[in-house]
C-alpha cells in the first residue's frame, strides 16, 4: 500500500457561523488502507471535526451518507477512492436544503416517500399462518423491495428538483410499485388513484439519472413506466 | 436550568427492530408514543442483518419450538435464563406470521410459504442434525424487517424524533423512570421527554472494539445511560465474534452463505471444521467456529501474505443460487474484499458483531436489579428490548438469527408490558424530579469549555485497541488485567475530551464526544466482568481455565454458573442465579457442549 496526498474540494456551510457557503481545499495523506471515500472523509474528520456528514453502516444498505461526488450522486462508502479523480469535489445531494456542510434535510424527499402509503394494505383478517405467495409473484419484488431511501435518485432528477412538493421523484414511485406488484396487496387502484395527476407520476420524463446513479442498481425508471401502462390500460 | 419539556404516555429510545416492534404495539394501543432515533429508523443497524430469523415453522421439514429452545439453551451454554428462552422459542411463529402480514418480502417456497435456510447450532431433534428454521428475505433479511416495520408504524401513525440523541435517563427519588433528556441535532437543543414508561431498544456498543461488523452509530446509548442512571449491566464479558467479517474491512458476510453450503478453509484448502465439529461441521454454534478460525491462524495456517484470514468458499455453489439466495454478499466481496464469490473465495476472519449482555430485563422487558435480597426487581416504568437488553436468552454465546427474532419478540412483550403499565396508572405523570436536565447540560457544558483536553478519536481509538488486544476470541489472565488498568486510564481520558467544533447546529463532533461517554462504560463493564469470571464459557474462553475432566472445555458449573452484574460505582460486581426453570417444559440439564 503506497501513501498518497489527495486534493479535497468540500462544500461547507455552517449557518451558525457562516454567512454563506463556500468551497474548502483540504488535503490529506492517505496510507493506502482507506478504500473507500467514506474512510477518507473519516480521516479528514479527524483532522478538523468540524466537517460534517452523515454517515452509519459504512456497507451501503443504511443510505446516510448519500452525497455528490465529483459531480454525480453516491454512497461514499460504496465510491472507491482509486477511481476520484483529484481534486475530489464533495458537494451536499442537490436540489434539497443545506442543514451543515454535506448534510442535507430530506424532509420533502420523506414527504414524498410518505405519499403514497409505503406499508401493505389488505383488509382482510389476516389468516392464521402467512399469506401464501408464489416463488415467481415474490420475484416481482425483487429490485424494489431493496431501496435504501438514500435519496441519490430523487436528487438527481431535474423533475424533482423543479417541483420537489408536487412529483413523487423516483425514491416514492418505486416504492409505490413495490406495493402494487405485491400479490398480497389489495389497494391497486387506490394507489393509481393516488398517482393520477399531472405532476405526482407524470412529470417523470424518463431522463434516467436515476437509474444512473442508485447505488443499488434498481431501476426506478421501469418501475415507473410500469405504474404508467397501468394507468393507460385502466384508462382504455 | 430549565429546559422545554414534551410530554408523552411513552417514549422509546431507538428505532431499530425492537423499538419499531414495541412502537407498534403502543401505537396500536392509542397510547401517545414518541420514538426518539439519532438516525431515520430505516438506517439503524437492524438493516444490515442478512441471513434470517428462526422460527420453527417446519415450512420444509418437520421442526418444533422445544428442539429450537434446546439448541438456543445449549449454545448459550447454559447462561441463558431457560424462562425466557422458553418464551422467546413459543412466540417465534407468532411473530415471524405477525411481520408476513406486515408485508415483509420473505422469499417464498413452491408451496409458497416462507423460505427456510439452515443455519448455525439449529438442528432437529435436540441437536441431531441441521434443519431449515432460518426465515429469510435473500441475504438481505434485517432489511426487508426493518423496512416493512418502520412502514407499519407509518400506518399506525407513530410520532418519531428523527436525528435527536438521548443522553441520559431520568428517574425520580423512588427510583422510579419517569423520561429521557434528549438533544435534537439540527438545533443542539436540550429538551425532557416526560413519560410514564421508557423502552431502551437502543441496540449494541460493538464499536468498543477496532474490529466490529457494526455500524458507526453502534455506540451503547442505552447501556452507558442505564449504567449512569445505578442500573447495573449483565454478562458483558460476552461479546460474539461472528467468524465471517470481510478480513480487514469487518464488513459481515452472513452465516447464511454457510447455510447455503459454503465451506471454509485453511491455507491448504482444507474443511478445517470437520475437525473441530465433526457433526455440525461449518454450522457450529458462532463462537467455536471463531476459535477454531483463530486456532488455524495461530497455528500457522492462515491465508495471504499475512497468513492472517481464513477463505469462505462457494465456488462449488451454482452461480444461480448465489444471485437467488445470496446476491448482497456477492456485491459486498466485490466492494469490500475485491473478489467475486463466484469465482474466488471470500477472505474472512473473527469479527466482532454482538452484545450478548446488557441491560437486565425478565421476558416481558421490565428491567430487574437486585433490591432487598432479590435479585430480579422491576425498576418502574423502565424497560429493554434488543440488543441493549439481556432477558437473557443468548448467555453466553447467540445463535445466528435469535437476534432478530429476540428484537420482534422483546419489542413486542415490552410493548405489551408497557401498555399494561400505562393504562393501570393513574392519569397525571409522576413529576420530574427538578432539575431533570443538569445533569445532561453539565456534560454538554463541559464540551463546550474543556481546554487542553484528549482528542476524541484519538480516545476512542486507544479504547478499540486496548479491547481488542485484551479481551478478543482468546482471553489471557495477564492480558485481561493488564487491560482493566489500561481502560481505566483511557476513562480519565474520556472524562476530558475536547472537540474544536463548538457550533450548535448538527455538531456531529459533540455527538462522537457524547458516544464516546457511552461506549466507555461498555468497555469497562466488559473488561472488569470478564476479568473477574476464571471459567471458560461460550463466547468467554480463557488461557487458565483449560479443558478438564472435571471442568470440561474449562467451563465451571460449581462456581460459575451465574450471570454477573457490573455496578458503575466503584466497578463493583455482584452475581445473580441463573434461571434453569423453563415455563412449561423439563428444564435441559447440563451438559457438555459438542457440535
Amino acid at each position: 500500500m503506497t501513501a498518497r496526498t489527495v486534493e479535497f474540494s468540500i462544500y461547507r456551510f455552517d449557518p451558525d457561523r457562516d454567512e454563506k457557503p463556500y468551497m474548502q481545499s483540504i488535503s490529506i495523506e492517505l496510507d493506502g488502507t482507506e478504500r473507500k471515500l467514506l474512510d477518507a472523509l473519516v480521516k479528514l474528520k479527524d483532522k478538523d471535526d468540524s466537517l460534517s456528514f452523515r454517515r452509519s453502516c459504512r456497507e451501503g444498505v443504511c443510505g446516510s451518507d448519500a452525497m455528490n461526488i465529483n459531480g454525480k450522486n453516491g454512497l461514499a462508502c460504496l465510491t472507491d477512492m482509486k477511481d476520484l479523480q483529484s481534486p475530489v469535489v464533495l458537494r451536499p445531494l442537490p436540489g434539497l436544503p443545506v442543514v451543515r456542510d454535506l448534510i442535507v434535510d430530506m424532509t420533502q424527499f420523506f414527504k414524498q416517500y410518505h405519499s403514497i402509503k409505503p406499508y401493505l394494505i389488505n383488509n382482510e383478517h389476516p389468516p392464521e399462518r402467512e399469506r401464501l405467495q408464489s416463488p415467481e409473484d415474490r420475484e416481482e419484488l425483487n429490485g424494489l423491495y431493496e431501496c435504501i431511501l438514500c435519496a441519490c435518485c430523487s436528487t438527481s432528477c431535474p423533475s424533482f428538483w423543479w417541483n420537489p412538493d408536487k412529483f413523487v421523484g423516483p425514491a416514492g414511485l418505486l416504492a409505490a410499485y413495490r406495493f402494487i406488484a405485491d400479490t398480497r396487496d389489495q389497494a391497486t387502484s387506490e394507489r393509481l388513484d393516488n398517482l393520477e395527476d399531472p405532476y405526482r407520476l407524470f412529470r417523470c420524463h424518463t431522463i434516467m439519472n436515476c437509474v444512473d446513479v442508485c447505488p443499488k442498481g434498481l431501476n426506478p425508471t421501469r418501475a415507473i413506466g410500469k405504474i404508467k401502462d397501468m394507468m393507460v390500460r385502466r384508462a382504455v | 436550568m430549565s429546559v422545554p419539556v414534551r410530554k408523552f404516555d411513552a417514549v422509546i429510545v431507538g428505532a431499530g427492530g425492537a423499538g419499531l416492534r414495541a412502537a407498534i404495539q403502543l401505537s396500536e394501543a392509542g397510547l401517545r408514543t414518541a420514538v426518539i432515533s439519532k438516525v431515520f429508523p430505516t438506517r439503524s443497524h437492524t438493516v444490515a442483518a442478512q441471513g434470517g430469523v428462526a422460527a420453527s415453522l417446519g415450512n420444509s421439514e418437520e421442526d418444533h419450538w422445544h428442539w429450537h429452545m434446546y439448541d438456543t439453551v445449549k449454545g448459550s451454554d447454559w447462561l441463558g435464563d431457560q424462562d425466557a428462552i422458553e418464551f422467546m422459542c413459543r412466540k417465534a411463529n407468532e411473530v415471524v406470521i405477525e411481520l408476513e402480514h406486515y408485508g415483509m418480502p420473505f422469499d417464498r417456497l413452491d408451496s409458497g410459504k416462507i423460505y427456510q435456510r439452515p443455519f448455525g447450532g439449529h438442528m432437529s431433534n435436540f441437536g441431531e442434525k441441521p434443519v431449515r428454521r432460518s426465515c429469510a428475505a435473500a441475504d438481505r433479511t434485517g432489511h426487508a424487517m426493518l423496512h416493512a416495520m418502520y412502514q407499519r408504524n407509518v400506518k399506525a401513525n407513530t410520532q418519531f424524533f428523527i436525528e435527536w440523541m438521548a443522553l441520559d435517563l431520568i428517574r425520580d427519588e423512588e427510583g422510579d423512570v419517569v423520561g429521557v433528556t434528549a438533544m435534537e441535532m439540527e438545533t443542539g437543543e436540550v429538551f425532557v421527554f416526560h413519560a410514564k414508561a421508557v423502552l431502551f431498544a437502543t441496540g449494541g456498543a460493538g464499536r468498543i472494539y477496532y474490529s466490529s461488523t457494526n455500524a458507526f452509530i453502534n455506540t451503547g446509548d442505552g447501556v452507558g445511560m442505564a449504567a449512569r442512571a445505578g442500573i447495573p449491566l449483565e454478562d458483558m464479558e460476552f461479546w460474539q465474534f461472528h467468524p465471517t467479517g470481510v478480513a480487514g474491512a469487518g464488513v459481515l458476510i452472513t452465516e447464511g452463505v454457510r447455510g447455503e453450503g459454503g465451506i471454509l478453509r485453511n491455507a491448504s484448502g482444507e474443511r478445517f471444521m470437520e475437525r473441530y465439529a465433526p457433526n455440525a461441521k461449518d454450522l457450529a454454534s458462532r463462537d467455536v467456529v471463531s476459535r477454531a478460525m483463530v486456532t488455524e491462524i495461530n497455528e500457522g495456517r492462515g491465508c495471504g501474505p499475512n497468513k492472517d484470514h481464513v477463505m469462505l468458499d462457494i465456488t462449488h455453489l451454482d452461480p444461480a443460487t448465489i444471485m437467488k439466495r445470496l446476491p448482497g454478499i456477492r456485491e459486498i466481496g466485490i466492494q469490500f474484499a475485491g473478489v467475486d464469490a463466484i469465482k474466488e473465495p471470500l477472505p474472512v476472519v473473527p469479527t466482532c458483531h454482538y452484545q450478548m449482555g446488557g441491560i437486565p430485563t425478565n421476558y416481558n422487558g421490565e428491567v430487574v436489579v437486585p433490591k432487598d435480597g432479590n435479585p430480579s426487581v422491576p425498576v418502574k416504568g423502565f424497560y429493554a428490548a434488543g440488543e441493549c437488553a439481556c432477558a437473557s436468552v443468548h448467555g453466553a454465546n447467540r445463535l445466528g438469527t435469535n437476534s432478530l427474532l429476540d428484537l420482534l419478540v422483546f419489542g413486542k412483550s415490552s410493548g405489551e408490558s408497557m401498555v399494561e403499565f400505562i393504562k393501570s396508572q393513574p392519569a397525571a405523570h409522576k413529576p420530574l424530579p427538578a432539575n431533570a436536565a443538569d445533569f445532561s447540560l453539565s456534560r454538554i457544558n463541559r464540551l463546550d469549555n474543556q481546554k487542553d483536553g484528549a482528542a476524541v478519536g484519538a480516545t476512542r481509538l486507544a479504547m478499540q485497541r486496548t479491547m481488542q488486544a485484551h479481551c478478543g476470541v482468546f482471553r489471557f489472565k495477564d492480558m485481561l488485567a493488564e487491560g482493566v488498568s489500561k481502560i481505566l486510564d483511557i476513562e480519565q481520558q474520556v472524562a476530558t475530551t475536547e472537540i474544536k467544533d463548538k457550533s450548535k447546529v448538527f455538531n456531529t463532533a459533540r455527538l462522537e464526544a457524547l458516544e464516546l461517554d457511552n461506549l466507555i462504560e461498555v468497555a469497562k463493564a466488559t473488561i472488569v466482568s470478564a476479568n473477574a469470571r476464571t471459567e471458560s464459557r461460550g463466547a468467554h474462553v480463557r488461557d487458565d481455565a483449560t479443558d478438564t475432566p472435571e471442568r470440561p472445555d474449562g467451563r465451571d458449573d460449581v462456581n460459575w454458573l451465574k450471570h454477573t452484574l457490573w455496578h458503575r460505582e466503584g466497578n463493583r460486581l455482584d452475581y445473580k442465579p441463573v434461571n434453569m426453570k423453563p415455563l412449561t417444559v423439563d428444564t435441559i440439564a447440563l451438559k457438555k457442549r459438542a457440535y
